[in-house]
């Protein structure tokens, strides 16, 4: 441009390296986990929706599905509630990233000097907040209801941990989504398309002897199918190993498509 | 430093979007420390050459270049220098004034403590302080403009990109707006302002370039750009209005160009190519006992500059915002 022998401002740096953009990244979650507090539909949803599902299901479902014993249901159903709970807590993951794209929100964050990844990862690691809460309060009023972990602490850990790591690669599905529909709304239908035949069709709520052959394939492929008996297994004893290993390689698979398939979407969308 | 040193520099940029073209090769210079106003209509390009400047998108072709340092290659470096405020770039409707201004601050790297305060500072700067610790939603679209213009103030920035600042503003907001960035130029920092009133432009820059469906149709000062369509307008009112025609035949005759008849003002005017004009018009005029109500020489308006250089008004939809705010008030 112009030979200047001394800019009147400090020059710039050249680059951010990985602590600055993990620095970014924690700044960032600090908002996300800020606006669950400040939303109070996202409170409300977070909390009620989790114990509206267990007293419905439980108390309309229980009677027929464990002829008459609605707290045998409740040890069967919880752990499938726990899934079904922090896959559709996912959704919001998009949700919050397509409206902070069509808010302008994103362009503020990639007009700043800061890793172009931080948004995103800020986003997931605040929404790992939001699902250990809806863990947290549907494991909780489980308990009031009558729900006992008839393994072992450690093992009841394990589950809710298994949960989370299976979120974690959930909400990147969730991300691609988001990143892909143009408004909010578009996000909410999509996302729903997407994830309830995946959370209905599996034996989160009910044994799949009774489904057509068809369906019963369906379910025996279904992620959500090992991931449950995993969690079941984990709080209330049974084979569990197979799950396990089963949920966790299902986890790292969904990462590993969807994570990389997003962050594209996303380098090309902003 | 060269005082003239340029602030932005961008030659031949061109953006597609699909079939549609942006921009069809735009050149522009903003000086240091200057305001460069970005005049067009809707659709223009100008708030796609404003992208472009900010590092948000990539020019399908052309340079450009903030404060030397090249908006593709040295995307991190520009980050470093630039505010942008626009009516894309927004806050976080979630969040209150502060915390926005917080979160900004931390992502600039800029310590817990030292980030409070600038966020504070910046908020009474702003006439916020009331409203600091309440989320953005409930703020007015006056309001949240002020808290846009802060947020993009929190790096210091060398360069500040306003994005039609005061688009749906009131005329008061609008005031306060033009006396803030006023104030920042003051401080040596450089603005590019892109606007579609003409007053606005007019008021606070002084080089514009207008564009019009993606190319530059013309650059210079406000003056220049006045006296580049037509120099100046002879506008005379005789006292008598039952005289008009006999005063516009007169200006005719002498001005030796066509002149315009405003029956409803009773005044006739003619441009000014030639200096002697004056008083050869003031001569006749006294030769034939007419007695005048008002004799003016004025520049033309950015509006007429405007409506000469792309045969259309700077904003169809200006007109319809303006009823929209008189209907809200």
């Amino acid at each position: 441009m112009t030979a200047v022998a001394a800019p009147a401002f400090p020059a710039p740096a050249r680059r951010l390296g990985l602590r600055g953009g993990l620095r970014n990244t924690f700044t960032l979650t600090w908002r996300s986990v800020l606006k669950i507090r400040t939303n109070m539909e996202d409170v409300i949803g977070l909390s009620l929706q989790p114990i509206m599902f267990l007293v419905l299901f439980t108390y309309v479902f229980g009677g027929a599905i464990a002829h008459g014993s609605t707290h045998a249901y409740l040890q069967y159903e919880l752990p499938g509630l726990l899934v079904m709970t922090v896959v559709f807590a996912t959704l919001g993951t998009g949700l919050m990233l397509n409206q902070d794209i069509s808010s302008g929100v994103f362009d503020r964050f990639r007009s700043l000097p800061i890793a172009r990844w931080a948004p995103l990862g800020g986003a997931v690691l605040g929404d790992m907040v939001r699902y250990a809460i809806s863990i947290a309060i549907t494991l909780g009023f489980g308990m009031i209801l009558g729900f006992r972990v008839t393994t072992n602490p450690a093992a009841a850990v394990a589950g809710c941990l298994l949960l989370l790591a299976f979120a974690l690669a959930m909400c990147w599905v969730s991300a691609l989504i988001g990143l892909l529909v143009k408004t909010p709304q578009g996000v909410q239908v999509f996302g729903f398309l997407a994830f309830f035949p995946l959370v209905f069709g599996s034996n989160l709520l009910v044994p799949t002897a009774t489904m057509p052959g068809w369906l019963q394939a369906f379910v025996k492929v279904n992620p959500m199918t090992s991931l449950t008996d995993a969690v079941r297994g984990l709080l209330t004893g049974g084979a569990t190993a197979t799950a396990v290993v089963h949920s966790v390689l299902w986890a790292l698979g969904i990462f590993i498509v969807f994570a990389p398939l997003a962050v594209r979407v996303y380098r090309r969308r902003t | 430093m060269r005082y003239d040193a340029n602030a932005i520099e961008a030659t031949g940029l061109v953006k597609r979007f699909g079939k549609t073209t942006a921009l069809a090769g735009v050149d522009l210079v903003a000086r240091q420390g200057r305001v460069l106003g970005l005049l067009g209509p809707n659709g223009a390009g100008k708030t796609t050459a404003v992208r472009i400047l900010a590092t948000l998108i990539r020019p399908d072709g052309g340079q450009a270049s903030v404060c030397g340092y090249d908006v593709l290659r040295d995307a991190h470096q520009v980050r470093q220098l630039i505010g942008l405020t626009g009516q894309y770039a927004s806050v976080d409707e979630g969040l209150s004034g502060t915390n926005n201004l917080i979160m900004i601050g931390r992502l600039l790297g800029v310590p817990r403590s030292e980030a409070r305060a600038r966020a504070a500072e910046l908020l009474a700067r702003f006439d916020l302080a009331d409203a600091a610790a309440r989320p953005v939603k409930t703020y007015s679209g006056g309001m949240r403009r002020r808290l846009d213009l802060a947020a993009s103030l929190v790096g210091q920035p060398r360069v500040l990109y306003l994005d039609e600042p005061t688009t749906g503003l009131d005329p008061r907001s609008r005031t306060d707006v033009w006396a803030m960035i006023r104030g920042l130029v003051a401080d040596g920092v450089t603005v590019l302002l892109t606007t579609q009133y003409l007053d606005e432009a007019d008021q606070l820059a002084h080089d514009i370039v207008v564009i019009d469906r993606g190319k530059v149709i013309a650059t210079g000062s406000p003056d220049e750009l006045k006296a580049k369509t037509g120099g100046q307008v002879l506008l005379v009112a005789p006292s008598d209005p039952g005289r008009l025609a006999e005063t516009a035949m007169l200006l005719e005759a002498v001005a030796g160009a066509e002149v315009t008849t405003d029956v409803g003002a009773g005044a006739v005017s003619a441009p000014v190519t030639d200096k002697t004009l004056l008083p050869r018009v003031v001569r006749e005029l006294d030769d034939r006992g007419i007695e005048l109500a008002e004799f003016t020489l004025r520049k033309p308006s950015l509006d007429e500059v405007f409506f000469a250089l792309t045969g259309h008004r700077a904003d169809d939809e200006e007109g319809a915002q303006t009823r929209e705010l008189e209907e809200t008030r």
